[in-house]
């Protein structure tokens, strides 16, 4: 059994299953999210959430690949990396690996270090980079992510605190294809952490339940804590505060998503600036110099990339 | 009964011969941030658990990885 303490009900195994699926179904239906024919990339961790997605999609029948990102994180990437491998293969399902260090020359703890950024935010901004770039080069239609409730939830209070518009404008769990954006959208994000950790234990996924050893206190986790808070003593606050502004929120930041884009001077992906989010981040982690310029003073960098609005951080500025 | 917690992994005894929402209460875990699990099943937070038993206390909220 399983209690869900915002719906007042508690579900058997066969019912919370169905329940799940349907939700997923309603959010694709919603957003328009992908079409039968379709292919589909997800972006895999290894975790609960990418991991419960991927098995619902190719249970609804999508054409669906899985893209693992080598973080570099030690024994944690490599067990994540082994965890999405035996899930793919026990299902006769694809999926594809890109490594940071092998591929583009830097690893997380590295780039935590050296870089002017906090390591959860170049880890986020490298995986939406990555993913866009495999999506576009691989010819596929749509990213799913498994943005779930919680996430969503603490990226629009994130994004409402500090009143960043034109990230909430952005916050649809369905954006369109852009100027060398590939369609990204976010199928559980109906669904909470607890109903996909649920979801995943009931269906047999063996997925990575340890956390990151870099995420400790990071923004998005002391987010999730206080709405957690106010959803214990007031269950259903955390879903009428994001599927409300949805419904009734979103429509009235439309104006502010104004950003123009075209291609990065190094890597030809798109950006706001002369060279994108990630080339800069990745620069400055190497100690190299972009477009043959003068390099950049760290402090300088770190101020641009704050204050820029940069594709890769379009879909979630509160960095994931 | 024996009570094994995640995230860090530790395992500690508490007292069984009540419902799993107070097990939950003296750990100061809140009941939606977790998945309660015995003997490879969920239960739910009425559930009463026993001094013979083993649970597993895994918690669902996660930072980044996703």
């Amino acid at each position: 059994m399983i209690e869900i303490r915002r719906h007042h009900a508690a579900f058997c195994t066969e019912h919370f299953l169905a329940m799940f699926r349907t939700q997923v179904e309603k959010a694709i239906r919603r957003f328009q999210m992908m079409e039968p024919d379709d292919r589909v990339m997800i972006a895999v961790s290894g975790g609960k959430d990418s991991l419960a997605l991927w098995d619902v999609l190719l249970g609804l029948g999508y054409d669906v690949t899985g893209l693992y990102l080598g973080l570099g994180i030690g024994v944690y990437s490599d067990r994540s990396h082994d965890v999405a491998q035996a899930f793919a293969d026990a299902r006769g399902a694809r999926l594809r690996t890109v490594d940071l260090e092998r591929d583009h020359g830097y690893d997380i703890p590295t780039a935590g270090r050296r870089g002017s950024r906090s390591t959860c935010a170049v880890c986020g901004l490298s995986k939406r980079y990555v993913f866009n770039r495999a999506a576009l080069e691989g010819g596929f239609d749509v990213v799913a992510t498994g943005h779930n409730l919680d996430d969503e939830a603490a990226t629009l209070l994130g994004n409402t605190l500090r009143w960043q518009t034109e990230a909430i404008a952005r916050q649809s769990p369905a954006l369109p294809a852009r100027d060398g954006m590939v369609k990204k959208v976010k199928p559980l994000h109906r669904l909470s952490e607890l109903e996909t950790a649920a979801y995943a234990f009931l269906r047999g996924i063996e997925y990575v339940v340890e956390e990151c050893p870099l995420v400790a206190g990071n923004t998005q986790l002391r987010y999730k804590e206080a709405i957690n808070a106010i959803e214990h003593t007031s269950p259903g606050t955390k879903s009428q505060f994001f599927l409300g502004y949805l419904e009734r929120g979103m429509p009235l930041f439309s104006a502010e998503d104004r950003a123009e884009l075209h291609a990065c001077e190094a890597c030809g992906q798109p950006t706001t600036g002369r060279f994108c989010a990630f080339c800069r981040a990745r620069a400055q982690v190497l100690g190299e110099r972009l477009g043959g310029g003068a390099e950049t003073p760290d402090r300088q960098v770190a101020e641009e990339l704050a204050d820029e609005v940069l594709p890769v951080e379009i879909y979630d500025r509160a960095g994931r | 009964m024996k009570v094994r917690l995640r995230n860090p992994d530790r395992e500690v005894e508490l007292e069984g011969g009540r419902p799993v929402g107070a097990v939950l209460d003296e750990l100061g875990v809140a009941v939606d941030t977790v998945l309660v699990i015995r003997a490879g099943e969920l239960i739910t937070r009425e559930t009463p658990v026993h001094d013979e038993d083993e649970l597993e206390i895994r918690p669902v909220i996660s930072g980044g990885a996703g």
